[in-house]
């Protein structure tokens, strides 16, 4: 790669943002300078001189970090998060920051306090959330790579509606030291591909312990690429029949049960699995996603950056002006419902009751990968909706979360794989979950797939 | 348990968020909405488990995360008020407190 393709990758990404809206921001003269700098002194970097989009809650020093919300304001980080550092210093070249839902609250990126992301395949379509702008981008052709964040899907959902590779690793593989948190024990950096290859580079570049966050884990970090290219014969593929039935779009059952097909036809064993508390998924999902959120969102009150109200001479009226001027309806509802399931009286009936189950759904995982290495389920129980579809409706709009959110309560990877479009050409995505630091093995098993079964359909819109 | 108007005004205060007149009438009956969903958690016996707090992998809780207490670098006093809304003369300014 080199200061031509950042160029291209630029161009395109400002040509096309008017149709997609994609990015907040772009960083033409930087990227170019850096492409520059990458050639004289970094060129045998991993990532060198690679374009990368990023998403506009993860901190990169000298550019804006919106969270997709007004309450940032004009907010620029002095920081950069470590996965940043991490890229930068393998040569990769930052050209923008992608739009997503604010705060990484949504399914759909119709959140954003600077208006919905398009989804390249059928513009009057959303691209997924929260996300969306990563992954818009990475299926435009704009980057061959990007980061987004993953707390309840928000990277394999929007992967899956936009015809790309996304995964989410194990909680604590990668640092969420400058990830602007959500939800502080589900929270996941996660990245966008279109080819496995690419996104076991920018895996093994980023991942790792780091001493900012203490949450990471101390497990050293494979050579992702070598482990790609590995056999299928006798792969252990779970299947959790129950979970294919009422609410999953017929077309897409249909697509994933091929997918078992493929893996069956290569020598793959396929394996009965339980996941008996999965129905309760979205239950717990929603009481700790919001209880954390509003621990974390408590930090925005005007004080030390972004947005602050103005016409509110008390500090107490202050804060409520410019949290209530700040934020979003979503933000909003979900600080509240966090609120409340915390308040005296209802701590034990709601947080600590969801903790629990989330013990239960984390073993049923447990117990299911003692029989298989993978388990397969759909990625999102539809294809891309249309935009506006389902904003009046916050519960069914949450349902849209169904397959994802259990791999981040329980901590488990996984990994969103293109396997097809529907038949109003939207595409089509299976989720392969494994255990604690399988993401090798999940990349090898979507890898096979892909030389099986090659995605190579491209969206209407595209550079 | 129904959730009252008054209910949702004392979680907004308690989340600092001043919420206007049809923002309460709204939210209301969502978050009611919500919370008689995620109730269908007491249809489940859980006298035994245990809540899953802590690393989530056996890796991450068995990590050491301590550091030797010794001063490193920080943000200083330029970098930490260049974003503040009013940083006045060195310091985070903010309205009185009534």
């Amino acid at each position: 790669m080199s200061r031509k393709s950042v160029e291209i990758s630029v161009k395109a990404a400002e040509r096309l943002n008017e149709t997609l809206n994609a990015f907040l921001e772009i960083d033409r003269d930087g990227a170019l300078t850096r492409a520059g700098e990458v050639e004289k002194n970094n060129a045998a970097g991993k990532l060198a001189g690679v374009p990368i989009a990023v998403k506009d809650n993860i901190c990169v020093r000298g550019m804006q970090a919106s969270c997709g919300s007004r309450i940032l304001g004009d907010y620029h980080p002095p920081y950069n998060a470590t996965v940043i550092e991490r890229l930068l210093n393998d040569g990769a070249v930052i050209i923008g920051k992608t739009n997503c839902d604010e705060f990484a609250m949504g399914s759909s990126n119709e959140n954003s306090a600077f208006g919905p992301v398009r989804n390249p395949w059928d513009t009057t379509c959303v691209p997924g959330g929260s996300s969306g702008g990563s992954a818009a981008a990475v299926a435009a052709g704009i980057v061959p790579v990007a980061l987004g964040s993953d707390t309840g899907g928000s990277v394999r959902q929007p992967a899956s509606l936009c015809g790309v590779l996304g995964l989410k690793p194990t909680y604590g593989r990668n640092s969420r030291y400058g990830l602007v948190a959500f939800a502080s024990s589900l929270d996941q950096v996660g990245v966008f591909a279109r080819e496995t290859e690419d996104l076991a580079r920018v895996l093994g570049v980023i991942a790792g312990r780091d001493r900012h966050d203490s949450t990471t884990a101390d497990v050293p970090v494979p050579d992702y690429n070598a482990a790609l290219s590995g056999d299928l014969k006798g792969a252990r593929i779970g299947f959790p029949t129950a979970l294919f039935g009422k609410g999953l779009d017929e077309e897409v059952g249909k697509a994933v049960k091929s997918v078992v097909d493929v893996y069956r036809d290569f020598g793959g064993e396929i394996v009965e699995v339980e996941l008996p508390h999965a129905s309760y998924a979205i239950a717990v999902y929603y009481i700790i996603a919001t209880a954390e959120a509003a621990s974390n969102l408590a930090r925005f009150d005007g004080v030390r950056y972004g947005f602050r109200a103005e016409d509110a001479p008390e500090l107490r009226q202050m804060y409520r002006k410019t949290r209530e001027e700040g934020f979003g309806p979503e933000v909003k509802r979900r600080i509240m419902l966090g609120t409340y399931v915390l308040s005296a009286g209802y701590y034990d009936a709601y947080y600590r009751k969801a903790q629990q189950v989330r013990t239960l759904i984390k073993n049923d995982f447990l117990n299911a990968f003692k029989n298989c290495d993978a388990i397969i389920t759909p990625t999102s129980p539809t294809p891309a909706f249309a935009l506006g579809e389902k904003v009046d409706d916050p519960l069914a709009m949450y349902l849209n979360d169904i397959y994802t959110v259990t791999a981040n309560l329980a901590g488990i990877p996984g990994l969103s794989v293109p396997c097809g479009l529907s038949s109003t050409r939207l595409p089509i995505g299976f989720q392969l979950l494994g255990p604690y630091w399988s993401e090798a093995t999940l990349l090898k098993l979507a890898h096979g797939y892909l030389q099986a079964r090659p995605f190579t359909e491209r969206p209407k819109v595209h550079a | 348990m129904p959730i009252t108007e008054a209910d949702i005004a004392k979680v907004a205060q308690l989340a600092h968020l001043e919420l206007a007149e049809q923002e309460l009438k709204t939210l209301g009956p969502q978050i009611a909405d919500i919370v008689a969903y995620v109730e269908q958690l007491n249809e489940l016996d859980t006298t035994a488990v245990e809540p899953a707090l802590g690393g989530l992998t056996p890796e991450g809780e068995k990590t050491d995360s301590a550091r030797a207490d010794e001063i490193e670098g920080s943000l200083g006093q330029q970098l930490a008020l260049a974003e503040a809304p009013d940083p006045a003369a060195g310091h985070f300014r903010v309205p009185k407190v009534l």
